[in-house]
């Protein structure tokens, strides 16, 4: 085996970026299109963790883990369903809804979820990229899930998909100005249920590669704070999904940064350094925030940006 | 009935009926809950009843849970009279809890609420958001400092710091197994109603809640009020943490972290951020609470079972925010004192 020293710490990082940031990325993209319709779901963190619980379980149960992926999907749009629903009723807070489906669905999965702690499902395929580098390091850098390569092309599509057609419009012309989408004939509701259904699908999706790929088993400890973390991601990528592509690719790297660091001995302040992807959001709302106009980019019937 | 009772209680059927409903209807829905996994639900409340209420020890065992919990409501119902959604008071619990002596406890939890609330009005940083990575922040630094420079060399299998001593313990109210962190929780609850209904800071405050706008143009001290308000509901988080490690855990440890801070946040909504109606919501979910373990030994339900239970009922009640005004005997209830 190459010593590759130091430069393990960038490399690690790197190869982080890719594998940390795939469940970020899903989740931002679902959270993106439902708030583009004007209505945040916090309760994508609860999704997550259906997702992940329903995902692993089904495909150790199938033996299929891409079964276990859509499984997770269609849960993850249940719970949309579910937000999308409840919002629907008069005089009722979108994002207390989100809470209450964060601390339900974190509750049902570890409700659910008991049977599988143990076994070991299939875990998702990966594609190698690296073989012809010869370092091992660099080879298990340049490993890529599947599911990557998926939101990679997720990305652009939503992006091109938001921006050119009917669809895309009405999710937009619903976000901007309820009223005047209300006026033109489209029915809000359902185009907000679509959008949220379809958020939540993905939020399921990325649920379950946490638990079908990194870190690849079914616990109770294992999202903490991913699907919050995404949701402030989309107001940092200003509901861009290209943006939230970067943004998730960078939010992944910070997650690495404490792993890779303590693989090359670096024990000091492990916790603080898990912690760097709160913090790095925190930073960055700080920054980026402003108490006096709305958000570039921001759908104006979002509640958090008023 | 003399007409100005008779006002007052058609007042309150609104706010008092329609959550009791709703945590009916939650209750029913829970039942086909575990109606499918086997159990019989009629089983099931008696063994809730049973634990929580049914006897003096499982009052005790209940009471004992409602102490953080009422303390806890209180950091989300008073920055919610402010219109702000705050969920971060595992957290502040959490800082409360490390720092241990109770001005301390109070101070760290305080700031840790106000920083939310300081972001949303000077940055527009959505709070919610912002108290829940909070959480998470909070609770790295908690580990970082438990695990590291205040960890007890003795402590191997669930890192701890040292133990505060049986003198530094507070004790339990004479003549019951309950602390006085619950005794604690009651007259925080009782205090904040006082502010926040008959004083003119919580008035002012109410009147943020309701119009901002109006609010400033009626030149009130919004951002003052926001972090005054915010930080008295850290501070109350901040002193659950204190209550848990004085009276229950005795040093600190990753026990302190079993979602208190989150469970108080239902509390609050049930309570709909009244602090007077936060006492007996609170000893509700601590009852809850406290009938887990029977469950599990019983039933052989999993721990979560409670978790699943209290996402139920939040949800109902969220969704029942639509019967407000809707409901037209209760209406003419009111109407017709």
């Amino acid at each position: 085996m190459t010593d590759i020293g130091w430069w393990g710490v960038p490399l690690a990082v790197i190869a982080g970026a890719i594998r940390v940031s795939t469940p970020f990325l899903f989740v931002s993209l679902g959270e993106c299109l439902t708030e583009k319709s004007g209505r945040i779901n916090l309760g994508l963190e609860g999704t997550l963790m259906m997702g992940a619980m329903s995902g692993y379980g089904i495909a150790y149960l199938s033996g299929s883990p891409w079964l276990g992926v859509l499984t997770a999907g269609v849960v993850g749009a249940a719970f949309g369903i579910l937000h999308a629903t409840i919002c629907a009723l008069p005089r009722v807070n979108d994002i207390a809804v989100g809470i209450a489906l964060m601390l339900f669905g974190t509750g049902l999965a570890f409700y659910l979820g008991k049977p599988f702690i143990q076994p070991q499902a299939p875990i998702l395929p990966s594609i190698d990229f690296g073989a012809w580098s010869g370092i091992p390091q660099v080879e298990a850098a340049l490993k890529i899930n599947a599911l990557f390569l998926v939101g990679l092309a997720l990305a652009p599509a939503l992006r091109w998909a938001l921006a050119n057609t009917r669809w895309g419009l009405i999710v937009r012309s619903v976000g901007d100005n309820a009223d005047a989408a209300r006026a033109m004939g489209y029915s809000v509701d359902r185009a907000r249920l679509l959008a949220t259904t379809a958020g939540g699908f993905l939020g399921g999706i990325g649920g379950s590669f946490l638990a079908l790929y990194y870190p690849g088993s079914w616990n109770e400890g294992l999202s903490s704070g991913q699907g919050i973390t995404a949701v402030a991601l989309v107001i940092f990528a200003r509901w861009d999904p290209m943006l939230c592509f970067y943004a998730a690719l960078l939010f992944g790297g910070a997650g690495a940064l404490g792993p890779a660091l303590q693989s090359v001995g670096v024990t000091q302040g492990y916790y603080l350094l898990n912690a760097a992807p709160y913090i790095l959001t925190l930073l960055i709302m700080i920054v980026t925030c402003s108490p006096r106009r709305s958000l570039i980019g921001a759908p104006s019937e979002l509640s958090v940006v008023k | 009935m003399p007409a100005r009772i008779s006002a007052a209680l058609g007042a309150l059927a609104e706010p008092v009926c329609i959550p009791l409903f709703a945590l009916a209807a939650s209750l029913v829905l829970f039942g086909f809950f575990v109606a499918l996994a086997g159990v019989n639900p009629l089983d099931m409340y008696a063994l809730i009843y049973q634990g929580a209420f049914g006897s003096w020890f499982s009052w005790q065992n209940t009471l004992t849970r409602a102490a953080p919990l009422l303390l806890t409501g209180l950091c989300t119902a008073l920055p919610a009279q402010l219109g702000l959604i705050i969920i971060g008071g595992e957290g502040a619990l959490v800082a409360g809890g490390l720092a241990a002596v109770a001005a301390a406890a109070m101070a760290v939890g305080g700031v840790s609420i106000a920083v939310a609330g300081a972001l949303r009005h000077y940055r527009g940083v959505n709070e919610t958001i912002s108290s829940l990575l909070l959480v998470y922040i909070t609770v790295a630094i908690f580990n970082q400092i438990v695990e590291g420079p205040m960890r007890d060399p003795a402590s191997l299998n669930k890192p701890s710091t040292h133990a505060i001593g049986d003198t530094n313990m507070i004790g339990n109210i004479p003549g019951t197994d309950v602390h006085w962190g619950f005794v604690f929780g009651v007259l925080a609850s009782l205090v904040a109603y006082v502010l926040m209904y008959r004083t003119t800071f919580g008035f002012a405050a109410r009147v943020v809640g309701g119009n901002v706008r109006a609010a400033r143009m009626a030149g009130l001290p919004v951002g003052r009020l926001i972090l005054l308000t915010c930080a008295l509901g850290g501070a109350c988080a901040g002193l659950a943490g204190m209550v848990e490690i004085a009276a229950v855990q005795g040093s600190a440890n990753y026990s302190l972290v079993a979602g208190y801070g989150f469970t108080g946040i239902l509390v609050a909504f049930l309570a709909r951020h009244n602090p007077l109606a936060i006492i007996p919501v609170a000893i509700l979910l601590g009852g809850i609470a406290a009938s887990g373990g029977l469950l599990q030994r019983r039933l052989g339900l999993p721990d979560a079972t409670t978790l699943v239970l209290q996402g139920i009922i939040f949800v109902v009640i969220l969704a029942s925010e639509a019967l407000y005004g809707r409901v037209t005997w209760l209406r003419t209830q009111g109407v017709a004192a």
